[in-house]
């Protein structure tokens, strides 16, 4: 049988399971968009700018763990995608980035729209394809999402020239593909299971640092096993919210930067470390040489460069997380640690990480608990890059698998919006907000029109401050309040989605915000609410500069006048 | 923060690209290549690398690991503190005339090295071994004036009857043996 490149292309992502793919057309795409009506299962979200598109993607595979696949043209459409390979990369996302390059004659010429996209994403794909033969496509295809998917998820780019779209060649499926060089390991190995076991049998002080590989492997039932059979604390990384539900009693919140005093504590004072699915951040771990140096690390993760990269572990365990915690709670024994517990539940006590004050203003806070509370915890968060963002993840309660997205390695504002609309795709049927600011939802803020044209039940809350709030903060605290290149007169963003044909409302008093959040929640499609918050509200607590874990600046300090800017 | 040069030998697709992966990474993750020689392995479709590198054990240990991870790369040892053989060829074209080419001769003879060309005012020399032997040789040289040099970078490879992929049996269970692809 023959097919054109395009009709390869496609028909490989049917196989696949695709039903959504993001993107923007242009010159070198047109012959594979052209081929689109031939493929009815895929359904094509058109978003109003490539890094929209890739972020879409990315909010899909993160809501759905199905792999996300965006589209753009040669050229500028394919540097646009950039942003957003380089976030999936850091967060490990299943991503297939399918881009048009210049026809195979014009390679190499500086042709127009002409750039070396396989040469600028090496850094920050899993693995990158520039097809030259078409009939090797549906092997590129196949190969493409078995990278993607498996092992450390990550972003996989396959570059097309127009010319091999339009060439039509004899067709061959590939039943089996051989990558002789890529065989991630799934089970630990038993005898560093049995270590691991020995050293959570013998701990007296343990916590358990989840992180998104749990999230990622759906391990959920297997951390709460492991976390109740051994009585462990567990305390998430940002990317780890919602590994277990946060009213769980050994749930003790997250770590790092702007996370829980307690959680600070308690990994700081910690005989033993139990790490899974996570890779000790910088923004995790505070000042990495002075993280926990007395306790004894189990170190869970499939990326076998992971271990030992950042600090230095006791027993590596190699491995997929569901697959390594099932083996473990095997031979894990039952045990109780009720004076450490009763420990973290005093810190937790004496140091309030999440008071809300009383305002006549409104404050941040005060929104994201007023969400929480009138959608029940059912709703799916979605954050945009800044103070909104700790904001979020410190207000909402997360009692669902899978509940946050944010952007956490790379942390690009203007994630939000358009990451949004990918979740909400890949879960039509579920409350999705995003909670932005109003520096980042700026970023691609053009995104509104995409969730116009697909009808799209989306709610926006702009958690409005006038401030690149973040920065902001930092002028506040280290810059001696100067505010350089900080303060933003922005739109009316109301009128801006009235403008895209959006209903939306505005809330000033502390008295507006619940209404609102009422009404956009009885809007059967999207609206928008403007919250005009508190403008030189801090995110507390924090880290100080440089510091470890527990150097921390908690929000009674400064009123105390402890911290002087 | 200083370490010692480690002697890294890599089995990697023969395909366009892969060296640019590799040098790639090893600039991203702030390692300087000392030497980097590749060529065709014993196995059709496979090149193998050695690259040679400055870094603490843990700090190449984290380099091998990320070369490792790479799709195109089938196996990446740290050799460094096996037992091995390394080698490495220079050719170096040294000025020379009358009086002073037959103390050149001498010298090359002692180090068993070879005269590939010779010309009115100069003598091309090629030699094989270890570092130290050709830095030593050079540097016996250099009084005479050399006008070119050329050195491909260190090659290994381990005593004994083990080969890179062999080695491996245990750790990966025989992960590469091929799968007959259709």
């Amino acid at each position: 049988m023959k097919m054109t490149g395009a009709q390869m292309m496609l028909d490989g992502l049917v196989k696949e399971g695709v039903e959504v793919t993001f993107g923007i057309q242009g010159g070198k795409v047109i012959p594979l968009f052209d081929t689109m009506p031939q493929f009815p299962q895929i359904h094509h979200v058109l978003t109003r700018h490539e890094q929209g598109a890739a972020h879409a993607a990315e909010g899909y595979a993160r809501a759905t763990g199905k792999v996300g696949v965006c589209i753009a043209t040669s050229g500028p459409g394919a540097t646009n995608l950039v942003t957003g390979i380089a976030d999936a990369f850091l967060d490990s996302v299943p991503m297939v980035a399918i881009t048009g390059q210049v026809n195979r004659p014009d390679i190499g010429k500086d042709a127009f729209q002409e750039v070396d996209i396989t040469g600028i994403t090496l850094p920050i794909t899993k693995h990158n394809y520039l097809v030259l033969d078409t009939p090797s496509m549906p092997r590129i295809v196949r190969e493409a999402f078995y990278l993607a998917r498996t092992g450390r998820p990550g972003p996989v780019l396959i570059d097309v020239p127009g010319d091999v779209f339009m060439e039509e060649t004899e067709f061959h499926y590939p039943k089996e593909f051989d990558l002789p060089s890529y065989k991630p390991t799934l089970r630990g190995h038993p005898a560093q299971i049995n270590k691991a076991a020995k050293v959570i049998n013998d701990a007296r002080q343990p916590v358990i640092l989840a992180g998104r590989g749990v999230i990622v492997s759906g391990a959920y039932a297997e951390l709460k096993e492991l976390a109740e059979k051994a009585q462990i604390p567990v305390i998430t990384t940002l990317l780890g919210i919602s590994a277990i539900p946060e009213s769980h009693v050994l749930s003790y919140g997250w770590l790092g930067m702007h996370g829980m005093v307690h959680a600070n504590m308690a990994t700081d004072a910690a005989d033993t470390i139990i790490a899974i699915g996570m890779r000790f951040d910088d923004r995790a771990t505070a000042k990495v040489s002075a993280f926990n140096t007395r306790a004894r690390i189990v170190h869970i993760d499939i990326d076998p460069a992971e271990i030992g990269k950042n600090i230095k572990v006791d027993v590596p365990i190699v491995g997929d997380v569901k697959t390594v915690l099932t083996q473990l709670n095997k031979v894990v024994e039952t045990s109780q640690h009720i004076d450490w517990i009763s420990q973290l539940d005093e810190w937790r006590r004496t140091h309030p990480s999440l008071n809300i004050r009383d305002s006549e203003s409104v404050l941040p806070q005060y929104v994201v608990r007023q969400i929480y509370e009138a959608t029940k915890g059912e709703a799916t968060i979605v954050t945009g890059v800044g103070q909104h963002q700790m904001w979020a993840a410190q207000y909402y309660h997360y009692d669902h698998p899978n509940s946050l997205i944010t952007s956490g390695g790379l942390g690009t504002m203007g994630f939000g919006l358009p990451a949004a609309i990918g979740a909400q795709v890949g879960r039509p049927e579920a409350i999705v907000w995003c909670l932005d600011g109003d520096g980042s939802f700026q970023m691609t803020i053009q995104e509104l029109a995409t969730i116009q044209q697909e009808r799209l039940p989306l709610k926006i809350a702009i958690l409005n401050n006038g401030f690149l709030g973040m920065v902001r903060q930092w002028q506040e605290l280290f810059f001696g309040k100067r505010y350089v290149a900080t303060p933003l007169s922005g739109p009316d963003f109301v009128k801006v989605a009235e403008a895209y044909g959006i209903p939306g409302t505005m809330a000033k008093r502390r008295e507006d915000v619940i209404p609102a959040i009422e009404q956009a929640l009885s809007e059967p499609g999207p609206f928008l609410i403007d919250f005009r918050i508190e403008p030189e509200e801090n995110v507390y607590p924090m880290v100080k500069l440089g510091g470890s874990l527990v150097e921390l600046l908690e929000g009674e300090d400064v009123k105390k006048g402890v911290v002087k800017s | 923060m200083t370490g010692n040069k480690h002697t890294l030998v890599a089995l990697v697709e023969d395909r366009p690209g892969v060296l640019n992966r590799m040098a790639s990474l090893c600039r991203r993750r702030g390692f300087n290549i000392e030497s980097i020689a590749v060529g065709h392995s014993e196995t059709p479709r496979l090149s193998r690398m050695t690259i040679v590198v400055d870094g603490t054990n843990a700090m190449i240990e984290q380099l091998r690991k990320q070369l490792d991870k790479l799709v195109v790369t089938m196996k990446v040892s740290d050799i460094t503190s096996d037992n091995i053989v390394v080698r490495e060829l220079a050719l170096i074209k040294v000025k020379a005339n009358s009086e002073t080419r037959s103390e050149i001769i001498q010298i090359v003879d002692i180090f068993r090295a070879d005269i590939v060309d010779v010309a009115e005012e100069s003598v091309t020399v090629e030699v094989t071994g270890d570092e130290d032997k050709i830095d030593s040789l050079l540097s016996l040289l250099r009084g005479f004036g050399i006008k070119e040099l050329s050195r491909t970078g260190r090659i290994a490879m381990t005593r004994g009857g083990t080969s890179l992929l062999g080695e491996d049996k245990d750790k990966t269970g025989g992960r590469r043996q091929k799968k007959a692809a259709s």
